[in-house]
């Protein structure tokens, strides 16, 4: 990745590449993940009200909201490396694996704008 | 590390898909495509989450939609299936994180780790399973 590395003969033209940005950011991703799941299963332990108001008044927070919307970008992140990972494995024609990751990037951000605008209505 | 390197040792390249059953996986790396295969299932599940996410928070109607559709059999499945797929990769990272910290690398330990991780996310699930059949 350093630039002496990146010119001439030396340069690097195959793989990833950026190892050591992926390796951290799938770990902090995953932990902003693990906090969320953690924090809303509790969260929905200690509702008082059963049912639909309830759950929607746990979504009707501010906090929450913003929370939700992290862990949702950190989900999308992190799935994005991993399914990018499975892709680089197994799938070794170039095109194939171009058109895979460019579906798997629609996929995520097409999940996920949908799920702000469910989160952003209640 | 040169020393390792100069041994002759067994080699074992990528395998051929006919070669699959074959192939005895230690308990690590079922544990670990396990990971790959459960990860891959929530990929591929997200807009059902999704949609279940919008049934539950819409409306108090689109409330008791949800409850009318998760009392379906095969939707009682998928959610038992997600329920071992989130535990498990849940497990499995949190033991990728434990090999960071280089605790458990030798060959008896990676096995104990591997059987401990799967084990342990099946019977997490199995509590779950059960909320989801609504025995308890």
């Amino acid at each position: 990745m350093s630039a002496q590395n990146n010119i001439g003969p030396k340069r690097v033209v195959v793989g990833a590449h950026y190892g050591l940005r992926d390796w951290l950011a799938q770990r902090v991703t995953a932990i902003v993940i693990a906090l969320y799941a953690s924090v809303l299963f509790v969260s929905a332990m200690l509702v008082s009200e059963p049912g639909y108001g309830g759950w929607a008044g746990l979504f009707a927070a501010t906090w929450m909201k913003v929370f939700t919307l992290l862990a949702l970008i950190a989900f999308v992140y992190h799935a994005w490396v991993g399914v990018r990972d499975i892709w680089m494995d197994y799938v070794k024609p170039v095109g194939v694996r171009l058109g895979l990751q460019i579906l798997t990037i629609l996929w995520l951000i097409g999940c996920g704008v949908w799920a702000i605008e469910i989160l952003w209505r209640v | 590390m040169s020393e390792l390197a100069k041994k002759s040792r067994p080699q074992f390249r990528n395998i051929s898909i006919t070669q699959l059953m074959n192939y005895r996986l230690p308990a690590a790396g079922l544990m670990s495509i396990l990971h790959r295969i459960s990860g891959a299932g929530m990929f591929l599940t997200l807009p059902f989450m999704i949609w279940i996410f919008d049934l539950s928070l819409t409306s108090e109607l689109s409330y008791a939609q949800l409850m009318e559709v998760i009392s379906s059999p095969l939707v009682k499945i998928i959610l038992c299936g997600l329920s071992w797929a989130f535990l498990h990769h849940l497990l499995a990272g949190i033991r990728h994180l434990v090999s960071d910290l280089h605790i458990g690398l030798s060959k008896e330990s990676t096995g104990r780790w591997g059987s401990g991780v799967m084990l342990s996310a099946l019977a997490l699930s199995v509590v779950a399973w059960l909320k989801i059949f609504g025995v308890f």
